[in-house]
């Protein structure tokens, strides 16, 4: 088949993906958090509120466009496609199962990790563009987080990589399949993943680029209606990029232990969005639990505890797998 | 940073990683496809969005937000970013990642020895010093 049409539908199927994401996400959240909370939730809209996400779709379409006088027109308008745009591509490299991965080049996991890295850029563009006091504090925020998290992140996905011989997404669950889930050897590494994960999508305790209660809603307290809308897409869009990411480094991605690929068949897609959305709702549990750190604080921990421990982590890690080859050569 | 680094190693990990990918040109393609129709869905919802919500635009509307009174002095706040350090230790830092990968990669392979292992303790024990010193400094401080 010709190869334009088989990226126009795979492009079409992600985005359908990424939508309906989007809308559980948001249900989701309200649900979790309510309940976290002490609260319902949603409850009015159909049977336990299940109508709300169609209800929230059609308000952000149907909402005004506002723009602040004083913004810097085209940055603004530009910031919510620097947002949205990479986000939607690095969904392009999750392994859905086996077969079902809509880009597999032998990099994938280091374009998903730059393709994630520039959603922050168009974050300080959005703030800086709005030109209000808000805006550019959770701009400047939202620089200062992204040369917090990214090297823990970056190299707490490393050990993986070391146990798998190979950066492409499809090795590394293929072989965690033959051998075992890679949380077992890497757990200092997943629980670095993990709280990167949380800064990276800019949530609660690391909510600094939004924080509600200081700067209203941050980068994006100039934004109306689906421009809004893109924005938050594409938050939900991480946290699910961020969770597939996690369960296809350390979770075995869509494999289930002692059961073969062939024996999965087509529930291996059921299997791995069951373990992503099971790390959503972890997410989505510290979001309601803990409260928000201080940004001195925010940086100390990146800087001065998740950094040197990655690398002093994977340093041992490295010569533990020396001497373990070593031991299995001499036998 | 680290998007630029990865192109610019292209070549070394082509030979290192196991070939399991599709074609290169293949999957430009698709990349290609994605960032294109991620702009157009965008345009396509921005217009519905558009098309579908009123306008009445009134002066107060077009105000830069400021919890409900007419904004005082200047939009654009000078800010102290406070972490001007931290941004020049995340470059260095950031590359650092950027060589350990490749060695990541052919470090999976069995026939790599301690030397091998030695080389990148050493490198990655310099940058540590680097940050001790740094912490030591003060440069790790919000100021």
């Amino acid at each position: 088949m010709n190869v334009w049409l088989v990226a126009l539908l795979r492009a079409l199927l992600i985005l359908l993906v990424m939508l309906l994401n989007g809308a559980m996400a948001i249900y989701m959240l309200r649900k979790v958090l309510g309940h976290a909370h002490l609260r319902l939730g949603p409850t009015e809209l159909g049977p336990a509120g299940l109508a709300q996400l169609i209800a929230d779709i059609v308000k952000l379409l149907v909402k005004e466009d506002r723009h602040p006088n004083r913004s810097d027109r085209w940055l603004y308008i530009v910031a919510p496609f620097i947002v949205f745009v990479p986000s939607f591509m690095s969904f392009a490299f999750i392994p859905f199962s086996d077969k079902l991965v809509a880009a597999n080049p032998d990099l994938s996991l280091l374009m998903m990790l730059a393709f994630l890295s520039i959603p922050p850029l168009g974050i300080f563009a959005a703030g800086w563009a709005s030109r209000s006091k808000y805006a550019t504090i959770g701009a400047v925020r939202a620089v200062g987080g992204m040369i917090t998290y990214e090297i823990p992140l970056l190299l707490a996905a490393l050990p993986p990589v070391m146990l798998a011989g190979s950066v492409n997404l499809q090795a590394i669950v293929h072989a965690q399949s033959t051998s075992i889930w890679y949380v077992i050897p890497c757990l200092p590494s997943f629980i670095v993943f993990l709280i990167c994960a949380q800064m990276e999508m800019g949530q609660a305790p690391f909510d600094m680029i939004e924080a509600d209660q200081e700067l209203v809603a941050g980068f994006a307290t100039e934004y109306s209606a689906m421009r809004f809308g893109f924005m938050y897409l594409a938050e939900f869009a991480e946290n699910f990029v961020m969770a597939a990411l996690a369960v296809t480094l350390f979770l075995g991605g869509w494999t289930l232990p002692g059961i073969s690929a062939t024996a999965l068949g087509p529930f291996a897609v059921l299997v791995f969005v069951a373990k992503c959305y099971i790390l959503i709702f972890l997410f989505m549990m510290v979001r309601g639990t803990y409260s928000r750190y201080r940004v001195d604080h925010y940086m100390n921990v990146g800087w001065k505890r998740l950094l040197p421990l990655s690398v002093v982590w994977i340093m041992v890690f490295a010569a533990a797998l020396k001497v373990i080859a070593m031991l299995r050569g001499g036998a | 940073m680290v998007f630029t680094c990865s192109i610019m190693l292209n070549f070394n990990y082509r030979t290192l990683s196991r070939k399991v990918g599709r074609g290169v040109l293949e999957q430009q393609i698709i990349l290609a496809v994605f960032l294109v129709f991620g702009i157009v869905f965008m345009l396509f919802a921005l217009s519905l969005s558009w098309l579908l919500s009123p306008s009445k635009p009134t002066e107060g509307k077009g105000l830069t937000f400021e919890c409900g009174m007419e904004p005082l002095g200047l939009p654009w706040i000078r800010y102290r970013s406070g972490f001007f350090v931290y941004a020049i230790l995340y470059v260095i830092f950031d590359i650092e990642t950027a060589f350990l990968y490749p060695w990541a990669v052919a470090f999976g392979k069995a026939a790599t020895g301690w030397f091998f292992f030695v080389e990148m303790l050493i490198f990655v024990a310099i940058l540590l010093a680097g940050l001790l010193y740094a912490w030591k400094e003060k440069a790790l401080a919000w100021h």
